[in-house]
């Protein structure tokens, strides 16, 4: 059984502005019977362009109708700008959270949100440019683009929930993998900036001194730091490492995991003798 | 709330009875049959009592029992000795519709290089026999085909099966975790070489199952131990779990007439009332050919986790093959397998009853599953759509 909030479950039981708008001035529909579920969001404005009405109509599990029920009430009162600013994850924070395997509940929510919001401007609804990656749930490569870049995902499986690509023939696995890869090579340097040499041997110094080098002295051991030559951390071991079995595990999981977290991915922890 | 529970396919009630048979050999008889004391050894006597009587469900002889920890255990140990035993063989025939027990294990086997053939069924759930005789090949190692389906209770001819199988000397291997204790089983009267039997599934606790494997049959084991049941599973007899499954198998057998007389008319009347008065809802599945439980109804348009969570409201539980309820975004297997459209897959719930269900239960269900399907359907973007063109046809 999932683990639903209690938030959902209202929603669920008790939803809001279920139906449709009559004379609505932009309708939302995404997703399909085959696809397991479905969301028809109609809104209606007032005289000064903000939302009056706004109702749903969804197929689908408990998820899918508490995501449509919140949807309508976060958009009610809100500008059309407003309401576009809104993401998946707004939405699954209004409900106090949704399991991970039902994010792509709340990512149905959105794109019925953008699609009515279209059709009211008069935009196309299929974007030129965009490409069907999951042939079984019809997901383009622009929406995993857009779940991997706002909701930071990493894995297939991340993106299977959120978006369900993915999660049918797995034929699209490659290609999914391919997106990632590209948005998350994107977002890299504007997280992190590129460190200068100086900078780079200054903060594994640190690193190791502050973060390292006292863990492993409590049981005996140590390391030192004999050169660094690109990305390739030289290190020898000491005291109790030196004759430690699992040294190298210590090495590539301590030692390389702290340094990549605190200073750069891209190091690579080598052991030397001297 | 009280608890109206409908869901017996996935797991049952443990009976007062095997619970009081079961108790001392918690507490006070705690010894390891194995030993060489008495206080071992009355274990010991009990377990072999235990496997009379689940012998005698099945008309099997008491050697041919092995005690497992599950009926998933007991589908590997199966599956992996045939394949253990006809080493140069590298071929497997299942159907299309197995329980993941076998399903996965056979997807995990051709990953190792087994070839395997799965045989469709019909859109009743029937085996297509003629591809099942075609698809055995002198390289096929076994056939492991289930008795009873445990999402439709459609029913497979598997002694029938394995005549075939025999005739082309493969051994035969079939789940019949659903089917012991719901139907009549007398393996005197089939060849069948080996057949898994799970407690939980006939108010025996979790945790404890059976292998069936006929006297002659060669056997290589799964779990390698001690010399516990004559060397075939290894492992420190799980003595309560035994002697309740025995007693569960003995209350079975006297139960069997009430599960296909009244157990059947409950259902039949649960199942008849709901497709008679709800719109667009039909029965999943062989009406003929078919466990006297189970009853699988597909409400055409809404999915199935919304009707289980808004029937869990009212304490009635039951499951669904809707994509939202399997864990994966694929709705049953076994419905698609069956060429059940999207339409109907993703609405669909199974019922499955016990000796333990009343009449009133019954009715409660009928009056209260209408509204909620209603409810849904108003909410369904494509209900208002179905029900305009039902109206101008």
């Amino acid at each position: 059984m999932w683990e639903y909030t209690e938030k959902v479950k209202e929603h669920f039981l008790n939803p809001r502005n279920v139906g449709e708008v009559e004379n609505p001035d932009g309708i939302g529909e995404v997703g399909s019977i085959a696809c397991g579920d479905a969301l028809k969001l109609s809104f209606k404005l007032d005289e000064s362009n903000r939302i009056k009405e706004a109702r749903f109509k969804t197929f689908g599990c408990a998820s899918a109708i508490a995501s449509s029920s919140a949807l309508t009430e976060m958009i009610k009162g809100k500008t059309l700008e407003e309401a576009m600013q809104i993401t998946n994850r707004d939405i699954a924070d209004y409900l106090g959270g949704l399991p991970d395997e039902k994010m792509h509940c709340s990512v149905m929510g959105k794109e019925a949100l953008e699609k009515a919001i279209e059709n009211y401007r008069g935009a196309p609804s299929v974007k030129p440019g965009e490409t069907i990656i999951c042939e079984c749930f019809g997901v383009t490569d622009m929406e995993i683009e857009r779940a991997v870049r706002e909701n930071n995902l990493s894995t297939i499986e991340d993106v299977t929930n959120y978006t369900k690509a993915g999660g049918g023939c797995g034929n699209c696995h490659e290609a999914i993998q391919q997106i990632i890869d590209r948005v998350r090579a994107e977002a890299k340097p504007s997280v992190k900036p590129k460190l200068t040499n100086i900078q780079k041997i200054r903060m594994i110094e640190e690193s190791l001194e502050r973060e390292i080098r006292p863990s492993l002295r409590h049981d005996g051991g140590d390391i030192e730091l004999i050169d660094i030559v690109g990305n390739r951390v030289l290190v020898a071991t000491r005291g109790a490492c030196k004759t430690c079995k699992a040294s190298d595990i210590t090495l590539k999981h301590f030692v390389e995991a702290k340094l990549r977290e605190l200073v750069s991915p891209d190091l690579v922890i080598e052991e030397v003798e001297q | 709330m009280k608890t109206l529970y409908l869901d017996n396919n996935a797991t049952t009630q443990v009976a007062p009875e095997v619970l009081d048979a079961m108790l001392p050999y918690f507490r006070d008889l705690y010894g390891n049959p194995s030993s060489m004391h008495s206080f071992g050894g009355q274990v010991a006597k009990k377990i072999s009592n235990a496997r009379e009587q689940a012998a005698a469900l099945i008309g099997a002889l008491p050697d041919e029992i092995i005690f497992t920890s599950c009926g998933t255990e007991s589908d590997n140990a199966a599956i992996r000795s045939a394949l253990a035993t006809n080493p140069e063989k590298r071929h497997i025939v299942t159907s299309r519709v197995e329980h993941p027990a076998v399903k996965a294990l056979c997807a995990s086997l051709s990953r190792q290089g087994y070839k395997i053939t799965e045989v469709s069924v019909d859109k009743n759930g029937l085996l297509d026999m003629e591809q099942y005789e075609n698809g055995l090949t002198p390289d096929t190692a076994v056939v492991s085909l289930m008795w009873a389906n445990n999402e439709t209770g459609v029913i497979f001819p598997v002694e029938k099966a394995a005549e075939i199988a025999h005739m082309h000397g493969i051994p035969f291997h079939t789940d019949a975790v659903q089917s012991a204790g719901k139907i009549p089983i007398n393996m005197k009267s089939n060849v069948i070489d080996m057949l898994s039997i799970s407690g939980h599934k006939l108010h025996a606790p979790k945790g404890i199952g059976v292998l069936y494997v006929r006297r002659g049959t060669r056997f290589s084991p799964f779990l390698i131990g001690g010399h516990q049941e004559k060397g075939r599973r290894g492992g420190t007899e799980n003595s309560p779990g035994i002697i309740g499954l025995g007693s569960a198998c003995e209350l079975a057998s006297g139960n069997l007439d009430m599960e296909n007389t009244r157990v059947k008319g409950l259902r039949d009347k649960l199942e008849n009332t709901l497709i008679k008065i709800i719109p667009q809802s039909k029965v999943n599945g062989d009406r003929t050919h078919r466990l006297p439980n189970t009853s699988n109804i597909s409400f055409e348009y809404i999915e199935g986790e919304a009707i289980l969570l808004l029937m869990n409201e009212h304490g009635i539980c039951a499951s669904s093959g809707s994509a939202c309820t399997s864990g994966s975004l694929q709705p049953s297997h076994v419905l698609h397998a069956m060429g059940v459209p999207f339409t109907m897959a993703h609405g669909s719930i199974r019922f499955s009853l016990s000796i333990y269900n009343t009449e009133e239960e019954i009715d409660l269900v009928i009056k209260t599953l209408p509204p909620i399907i209603e409810r849904l359907r108003s909410m369904s973007p494509f209900w208002s759509n179905a029900a305009q063109s039902c109206k101008s046809e």
